[in-house]
């Protein structure tokens, strides 16, 4: 996919930090609780980034990377429940345990693959929260009762909201982060991992370490949604087993493929879409209930799933994806040919059908 | 120190009894955000989706009911505006939906919103935007803490309180009791289970082996199986419907014939009595406060008949013998009531002072004798269950209606 | 001992509702190479048809027969109109197509017949079948049907014409096409027969845990475990991983008992048992990567 133009990101930046600022003057529409909103799309935006880098850029499937978030969140809450460390010091330590349990779990997923690994990535997602309960873990964990928190303070007596300063704490993370991985991608290694997703033999014959950066790939990659799962005990102030049950995997892996597998920008549309698509599937229920008149009780989750499925039909790449087929389409002739589509996840195809024969 | 004037006082009194009775009329109106003359807005969160979404009918029921007050042309010419979100029992999606719910759409309180870990997650930020979040449908011990969070209320009897009625009641009828005990492995089974051990006291140690289950667990023979090898005499079911009725049907069918004591949670006779087989469950025993839809003996009570045609009215969806519309129904009275008290006087202040100000009030559907009582300093409306025993296919109410204090 | 013989009975039991369900896995992915996320949903779906017919008066069988075919009807009708025009989208578009399958069904379910547990019949006779206190009549009963299915479809596969036309659509659909197979339709039938299959496992394991929208939420996982385990794209190493995962789980339950019994010590129990069972899985996975029966039988060019 081409890079996304220079000017367009400054302006987004300048708007990201700006609008903000506005939240004293226009209470209504710049509101706390749309700040609050934007602060958990930006999170989830994270995770999602996390998600992306080794799925659609590295080619290995997970269906399990709420067990990162869960991870990071809960190491970030004993953090500062148990040892009084200041919230912004949580980050880096949530991300260093993020990688090394990512690092860890790469071991032995390097035999995997395909819906192998989904395999292994899901049981993962499906013991963190057992494991959270776990009678020897419960004196720091809390066990099932969770972890009450205190939302972040303004640092240094900044004139901020709790809500703004939430929103810039999580943006000027965000920031870094995709910074940090548009770098890796754009490096050596960044191309090596995607020559693994793309041509894994040919790679492996060009002196490419697989097994090194496959598994570097899972620690950085879980080191990243562990960061948003830190954030996320931050913004929310309280963690709990039932806070990390499989769906948030399985919504972490629906915000990747609806924003854009293999795409930067995919990962914010997908973080937008993953926490949009719920509230937008109930007003559209509630909608068609009420102002459409239908008798039969269509629900939001029905909605959801309409949507989703509605939603691959017309963007089968995602909506990124999506977006850009349609650019294309519309300067074709002008142009050229186009630049083929990035074979993305499609590599994981072969890969998976190769196991089993 | 000075005499009181007699005078003096009878006037205080009476002026204290108009205030309570009628005078509140023509106080000036009074509102907080949410409340004007026209409507009252009140937020909730429930399960629609998801694993929980066996809750959801609770929500249904809830829309139902405000619904026909409307119809009805609402409290003190005042339309309710409920509006119901979905959490899908997740604690950072209940946050969010809080937030919009206080923040965007401007609700009055919030009323009855679903699941311990859920409601957790928003006591701090309720209580320090000063928001009542009133009658929480969660059996957790920790929602009557007046001092602490004034602005949260319980509504249920806690699961804690139950666990040490059975525990005392065992202690007293089981001789030698050897105890097995399930467990949900979560924040209710917990509280349930702690609450047990209380009442056990030093006697805790009679538990012989105590094992938990996953909701995600496909069944739960093998702990049944675990438990009928440690020997026990007593077997103590904190589990829902689900599972309760595998647990309880397991028990008869690998020959265990333990004093069974089931978690209220699960004593429907159609959800989880009749799964298990009426044959396992004879002479099981939990503790009510509300009427079961599906027990015979109400058939003719006129609460039942009330809620009955209600239900066939104004939720014909909902099904008959769901415990959950009818715990929908009478917290919802509860609320109805609780606003109706407040009268023009509709700020977050007043509307709990009226909460914390019930005396024996009779709840439709509770058992005869039960009644809601709250004060200043307590916050839990129902505190009383009577124990029931399994005969035949219907449970009979025994001994007398325990008014537990909870600790 | 009569602990471990009970708990040994208990997994064989659930290992079958894993392997029926395993099974209608294994159907799919051999037909069109995906994992069928909503498998578990479209059982529960097909469970609810035959308790819905059986409420309006037929007997067990006739319902079950029904429902089976309404299913296939069903699976058919999905692939045709839903997956079809996503033919050419990568893999995980389709994994999210079938998670909004997923929640359509779990949701249409719940909003025709209500989230209540509802239960559901057994056909096996209480008095002939089963082993006092360690296996139930049920149990055994399903037990038997699982190796039945597994029978017929081994027959359907291996000597019938239909049946080698599918495996050759699925193993080389160019090859197949240019024979004069109708790989299109090979599909369809494909998912017809794994929803028909499903239908089966949900029917057998409705009675066992009850039936309601999120009866298979649990068990789904334990099935792909076990068509993994057993080798994706083998039917009959589905049934023997379903198997080998229902007892597995059992033993580590029963063993964390027995260590606790004898030293007081609580190690793993019930909270752990699938973590530690799907650990020994994943285990199993990286020392033989197609499952244990993945090279045996499944030949593709």
């Amino acid at each position: 996919m081409p890079p996304f133009p220079k000017k367009w990101l400054i302006v987004l930046l300048v708007l990201g930090f700006g609008i903000p600022l506005l939240n004293p003057l226009m209470p209504d529409v710049v509101s706390s609780y749309r700040l609050f909103l934007v602060s958990t799309m930006i999170i989830a935006a994270i995770a999602v980034l996390g998600l992306n880098l080794l799925t659609g850029f590295n080619g290995q499937i997970s269906l399990g990377h709420g067990a990162f978030y869960a991870v990071g969140a809960y190491a970030a809450a004993i953090l500062m429940d148990q040892y009084d460390v200041p919230y912004y010091a949580t980050l880096p330590i949530a991300a260093v345990i993020c990688f090394v349990v990512g690092y860890l779990f790469g071991q032995p997923a390097l035999k995997l693959e395909g819906h192998y690994l989904a395999l292994a990535t899901f049981a993962l997602a499906l013991s963190v929260p057992q494991i959270l309960k776990y009678k020897w873990l419960e004196g720091i964990t809390g066990g099932v009762q969770g972890i009450v928190l205190s939302k972040p303070e303004p640092p240094f007596g900044l004139p901020l909201s709790e809500d703004q300063w939430l929103y810039y704490y999580c943006f000027i993370v965000m920031v870094i982060l995709f910074w940090i991985s548009h770098n890796i991608l754009n490096s050596r290694s960044g191309r090596a991992m995607m020559a693994i997703r793309d041509y894994p033999i040919a790679a492996d014959t060009m002196g490419i370490n697989l097994r090194l950066y496959k598994t570097v790939t899972f620690g950085i990659s879980a080191a990243i949604t562990g960061i948003a799962g830190a954030l996320s005990a931050s913004a929310i102030a309280f963690v709990a087993p039932d806070s990390f049950n499989i769906f948030l995997s399985i919504k972490f892996l629906i915000g990747l493929v609806v924003g854009g597998i293999g795409s930067l920008a995919g990962c914010v549309v997908g973080g937008i879409f993953y926490v949009l698509v719920d509230n937008s599937a109930q007003a559209l229920s509630t909608f068609i209930k009420n102002d459409l008149g239908l008798q039969f009780d269509l629900s939001a989750y029905t909605v959801f799933g309409i949507l989703l499925i509605a939603l691959m039909y017309m963007m089968p790449m995602g909506i990124v994806g999506g977006v850009y087929a349609a650019m294309r389409s519309l300067r074709r002739g002008s142009k050229g040919p186009a630049p083929s589509e990035r074979p993305a996840v499609a590599a994981s195809k072969p890969a998976a059908s190769r196991q089993g024969h | 120190m000075k005499k009181t004037n007699r005078r003096t006082f009878v006037a205080g009194v009476s002026a204290a009894a108009l205030l309570t009775s009628r005078s509140v009329a023509f106080a000036q109106k009074k509102y907080d955000d949410g409340a004007s003359d026209t409507e009252i807005k009140i937020g909730h969160t429930n399960p629609y989706s998801g694993p929980a979404s066996s809750y959801g009918v609770i929500g249904k029921t809830l829309q139902a009911y405000w619904k026909s007050v409307n119809e009805a042309g609402g409290i003190n010419g005042r339309k309710i505006n409920f509006i119901s979100l979905d959490d899908g029992y997740s604690p950072p999606k209940t946050v969010e939906c809080i937030r919009q719910l206080v923040e965007q759409d401007k609700v009055l309180c919030t009323f009855n919103t679903l699941g311990t870990p859920c409601n957790t997650a928003i006591h701090k930020y309720m209580n320090s935007k000063k928001v009542p979040q009133l009658y929480v449908a969660t059996g957790a011990s920790k929602w009557g803490d007046p001092k602490h969070f004034p602005w949260t209320m319980g509504f249920q009897p806690d699961y804690h309180t139950e666990g040490v009625i059975y525990a005392k009641h065992l202690l007293a009828n089981v001789k030698d009791p050897k105890i097995a005990v399930i467990m949900q492995n979560d924040d209710y089974g917990k509280d349930y289970w702690e609450g047990f051990k209380e009442g056990l006291g030093k006697d805790a140690s009679k538990v012989v082996k105590h094992v938990t289950y996953e909701t995600t667990d496909p069944t739960v023979d093998s702990q049944v199986i675990q438990l009928k090898d440690s020997g026990a005499n007593v077997f103590f079911v904190i589990a829902i419907p689900k599972f309760a009725a595998q647990a309880m049907r397991k028990a008869g069918d690998i020959g265990w014939k333990p004093t069974i004591y089931l978690n209220n949670v699960s004593a429907s006779v159609a959800s989880a009595m009749k799964p298990a087989g009426f044959e396992n469950v004879q002479g099981v025993m939990t503790a009510a406060y509300l009427m079961d839809p599906t027990d015979k003996q109400w058939d003719s009570h006129p609460d039942m008949k009330t809620w009955v045609d209600w239900m066939k009215k104004h939720n014909p969806g909902g099904s008959l013998s769901d415990a959950s519309n009818v715990f929908a129904y009478a917290v919802a009275t509860l609320m109805h009531e609780t606003l109706k008290k407040c009268g023009d006087n509709l700020t977050r202040e007043n509307l709990m002072r009226q909460a914390a100000n019930f005396q024996k009030w009779k709840l439709p559907l509770a058992l005869p004798g039960i009644t809601v009582s709250t004060s200043p300093t307590d916050f839990y409306p129902i505190q009383a269950v009577q124990l029931a025993r399994f005969k035949g296919e219907t449970w009979e109410l025994f001994g007398d209606i325990m008014h537990a204090e909870s600790s | 001992m009569e602990q471990f013989l009970q708990q040994l009975a208990s997994g064989l039991a659930n290992g079958a509702i894993y392997a029926c369900v395993a099974l209608a896995l294994v159907m799919i992915y051999v037909s069109t190479d995906h994992l069928n996320f909503a498998q578990g949903e479209m059982a529960m779906f097909s469970t609810y048809i035959s308790w819905q017919l059986m409420a309006w008066g037929l007997s067990f069988w006739v319902a079950f027969i029904l429902a089976v075919l309404i299913s296939f009807v069903l699976g058919v009708l999905i692939e045709r109109i839903i997956l079809r025009p996503l033919h050419t989208a990568p893999v995980l578009s389709v994994v999210v197509v079938f998670i909004g399958l997923l929640a359509i069904c779990n949701s249409m379910a719940g909003a025709i017949w209500s989230y209540l547990i509802k239960e559901f019949p057994s056909p096996f006779p209480k008095s002939a079948f089963g082993i006092a206190g360690v296996i139930g009549p049920h149990q055994l009963g399903v037990v038997l049907v699982t190796l039945i299915v597994l029978t017929l479809l081994f027959l359907f596969f291996r000597f019938t014409p239909l049946g080698l036309a599918m495996r050759a659509a699925a193993q080389n659909p160019q090859m197949a096409r240019l024979v004069g197979v109708r790989v299109d339709w090979m599909l369809a039938l494909g998912w017809g027969l794994a929803a028909a299959v499903g239908a089966v496992a949900g029917i057998m394991v409705a009675h066992i845990v009850y039936l309601d929208p999120n009866m298979m939420a649990g068990i789904l996982l334990y099935a792909f475990a076990s068509a993994l385990v057993g080798g994706i794209g083998n039917p009959g190493g589905a049934v023997v991983g379903g198997f080998i995962v229902g007892v597995l789980e059992n033993m580590v339950a029963y063993a964390g008992n027995m260590i606790e019994k004898e030293t007081g010590v609580y190690i793993i129990g019930n909270g752990e048992k699938l973590t530690v069972a799907l650990v020994i899985v994943i285990f199993v996975l990286t020392v033989k990567p197609a499952g244990l029966f993945g090279r045996v039988v499944v030949k593709r060019v």
